[in-house]
């Protein structure tokens, strides 16, 4: 089945496996941490009192969740030259990354923050507590539980994801393979050490998750 | 200009639905395929033999663990190498219910288990053999806590299946990719290939939300 496998080329191309690599890496950190940034911004709009706020970020959740990524990528690759926006290939992708995302940390963050109840703000308060003092005892103890395992989750996707933008020709790590194969026309060698490098990151960040699990639900003390 | 590309774009509209057809097509039957395959593989995840166990989990994080397009390329690009000659439209549903079962594995596992070890006791201390068991007494409890999370992974599963598009299956988004070459209309085209999608993930996301509601108040009553 792999015989023929060819581990001269791969080291040859480690080089650029690396440089794809670190590319993949410096996305989906930018993207995620731009994300945060939507999310939390189209959240406080989700649960604004004003309607029209409101109206608007539930537009943007639903239109993101429901259509594939691909068709958004596509979408800013094709449509923002159109409107006289001539943006690099890689800023396309890390906008599109970003929205993507966004849409699916605003309702991470959400069910974070409605997930404690009202009840337990006020008894905060009758009890004296101060804001902040409320945050660090009441709120964030429970609310990180519900939120960082799921928000680490959607890092994992986000790395995943990235790998579209070698569709719109951004040096990330599927587009090494995607080189490879065509200089070399090594497919194997190519994907399977794609994937490989893949699976690393996947495996980090998927203890972390577990970890996090772990580390942060909040039990309530029967 | 904008409302001659308009004008062409309705005239060609019937390509459109030939190409949501196409998604349709491909990711109805790959659900239903997974889901079958799904079905089995995590009613055997659920088990206590070791060695089924550790293979189905090495084969559902290898494949969550990897981008989509990276397995659709290894799976497109390397099985003829092996001497397996597979079209785009086979490969696509080969890779999507490769995709669909690791996921589906998961969700119907996680269901299996849900269900308390007494009733395991009760089905089989009636003399019910384990198929009786499954189908009588574990599958039908664990609908409840299966089904949401399986019409979710029904709308991953078409979203996904836009990425089948770069080995040349003419789905919506590659009827969306051809007639952005001819109509130099990004905007246009790709929002109305994105209405498309939203006409079946929307309605699927709704049905999954209601299912999530009343399975969780039928909880309460139990």
């Amino acid at each position: 089945m792999l015989e023929g496998f060819n581990f001269r080329v791969i080291w040859e191309y480690m080089p650029f496996f690396m440089e794809g690599l670190r590319n993949t890496f410096l996305i989906s950190i930018v993207s995620l941490f731009l994300a945060l940034i939507a999310g939390i911004t189209a959240c406080a709009g989700r649960l604004s009192p004003w309607k029209s706020v409101r109206g608007l970020a539930i537009v943007y959740i639903e239109s993101i969740r429901s259509t594939p990524l691909l068709v958004q990528i596509y979408f800013l690759y094709f449509g923002l030259p159109t409107l006289g926006l001539r943006v690099p290939e890689l800023q396309t992708g890390i906008i599109a990354l970003m929205l993507n995302s966004g849409a699916y940390i605003a309702e991470i963050v959400r069910a974070g923050m409605t997930s404690v109840p009202n009840g337990q703000i006020e008894a905060g308060i009758s009890s004296g507590l101060n804001y902040f003092q409320r945050m660090r005892f009441i709120i964030l103890p429970q609310a990180l539980g519900v939120t960082v395992p799921p928000l680490l989750g959607q890092a994992i996707v986000l790395v995943k994801d990235s790998a579209l933008l070698s569709l719109i020709s951004v040096l990330e790590l599927t587009r090494v393979g995607q080189t490879l194969t065509s200089e070399r026309f090594m497919p194997s060698e190519a994907f399977f050490t794609v994937a490989f490098f893949y699976l690393c990151i996947y495996f980090v960040l998927k203890t972390l998750a577990d970890w996090s699990q772990k580390k942060l639900i909040f039990r309530e003390a029967y | 200009m904008m409302l001659f590309y308009f004008q062409r774009l309705i005239e060609i509209f019937p390509f459109f639905l030939k190409g949501l057809w196409m998604t349709a097509v491909v990711s109805g039957i790959s659900l239903i395929m997974a889901t079958i395959f799904g079905l089995l593989l995590g009613i055997a995840r659920a088990s206590k033999n070791k060695l089924l166990v550790g293979l189905i989990g090495a084969y559902v994080a290898a494949i969550r663990g990897t981008p989509f397009v990276v397995q659709i390329f290894i799976i497109f690009f390397i099985l003829p190498e092996w001497g397996i000659q597979l079209d785009a439209f086979p490969a696509a549903i080969l890779a999507l219910t490769i995709l669909g079962t690791a996921f589906i594995c998961e969700i119907v596992a996680g269901g299996i288990k849900a269900v308390p070890r007494g009733q395991w006791e009760a089905a089989s201390s009636s003399g019910l053999n384990l198929y009786q068991q499954l189908r009588y007494v574990i599958v039908p409890q664990s609908l409840q806590t299966i089904l949401p999370p399986l019409v979710g992974q029904y709308v991953l599963l078409i979203k996904d299946s836009s990425v089948v598009s770069v080995i040349g299956v003419m789905d919506l988004t590659r009827v969306g990719w051809v007639t952005v070459n001819r109509i130099p209309e990004g905007l246009m085209v790709f929002t109305l290939v994105g209405i498309l999608y939203f006409a079946i993930s929307y309605p699927l996301i709704r049905l999954s939300n209601r299912l999530e509601k009343k399975m969780a108040t039928q909880q309460v009553m139990l």
